[in-house]
């Protein structure tokens, strides 16, 4: 067995095992890390198959950011969990029937596909040899010319989901003083102080 | 022995079947439903790609990091809306998500 091959089954095979721990973990802190076993390995596959840049963005994104989120949220969240897997047993042979069904039908499209004879003229943007441009400046001089816009779109897409989520979550509460600045420059003279007539030997 | 586009498929097609049985199994736990469906779209990233260098086609890698980003962003507002709804209701059973009786 060559040495792809080796590495292709390693990443393949610890990363199928760590999906199938995701879903059957009983801890889900655990399948947090599973999940994050899972992307690392996939990142892997990606190396292999030439994706380098995609690759580092799926440690970096995803193991940096996204799961480090989700491990922050279980954490966070004080669940018994233990309830939450109670209909487990109940939930596997209809789930199991709509796996088995799925996985079927991918098998059969996996093994029974042809690539059109029209396909190889259709390509628009053509992998350049490796030798002149690496994966990450042949990505870079695509995206951000001809795929501009799907660019841009990302960022929306991501400044949406930033504001929703501080949006969503952020909380305000009633009893804490905070500094208002439209409050403070509408100040004028007369709000601020008055004048009171002290008669002597009175006092106010 | 050549490892080639079929085998990438093949990996994918499993990490999408498990991901789909994930959401059946732990039908009462948002988190772990949200992680199959992360799983689910890094089968698809893989199909993606696998399809992009296997064709020598840059458009696949263009749009498998778009996916990505969208990933990203639905696991941040689906995050937060779970937040939002554990201070609301002091669980996250799916069960309980029928407010609006829809």
């Amino acid at each position: 067995m060559n040495l792809p091959a080796l590495f292709f089954y390693l990443f393949a095979g610890i990363c199928v095992a760590a999906a199938f721990m995701v879903i059957s973990a009983r801890n889900p802190v655990h399948s947090v890390l599973f999940l994050i076993l899972a992307f690392v390995n996939a990142a892997g596959l990606f190396v292999m198959m030439g994706a380098e840049f995609l690759a580092m963005i799926l440690v970096v994104v995803y193991v940096g950011a996204v799961a480090v989120l989700f491990l922050y949220v279980v954490m966070m969240l004080d669940v018994d969990f233990t309830e939450l897997r109670q209909g487990f047993m109940n939930y596997l042979p209809v789930g199991a029937l709509v796996g088995i069904v799925f996985f079927v039908e991918l098998f059969l499209v996996v093994t029974a596909w042809a690539i059109g004879p029209g396909v190889p003229k259709s390509i628009t943007a053509p992998i350049p040899p490796a030798e002149v441009y690496s994966n990450t400046e042949a990505l870079g001089l695509v995206l951000y010319t001809r795929y501009v816009y799907f660019f841009e779109i990302a960022g929306i897409v991501l400044l949406v989901a930033m504001i929703g989520a501080i949006v969503l979550t952020l909380r305000h509460k009633p009893n804490v003083k905070r500094q208002s600045i439209a409050d403070q420059v509408a100040r004028t003279r007369a709000t601020a102080f008055e004048l009171k007539q002290v008669r002597p030997g009175q006092g106010i | 022995m050549v490892i080639g586009l079929g085998h990438y498929l093949a990996v994918a097609a499993i990490l999408f079947t498990l991901g789909i049985l994930g959401i059946f199994l732990n039908r009462k736990n948002v988190i772990i439903i949200m992680m199959s469906v992360e799983l689910i779209l890094l089968a698809v990233n893989i199909n993606l790609v696998a399809f992009s260098t296997h064709l020598g086609d840059l458009v696949g890698q263009v749009f498998a990091l778009l996916v990505l980003t969208v990933a990203a962003a639905e696991a941040a507002i689906g995050l937060a809306i779970l937040v939002a709804y554990f201070r609301n209701r002091g669980s996250i059973a799916v069960e309980d998500i029928n407010l609006m009786k829809g």
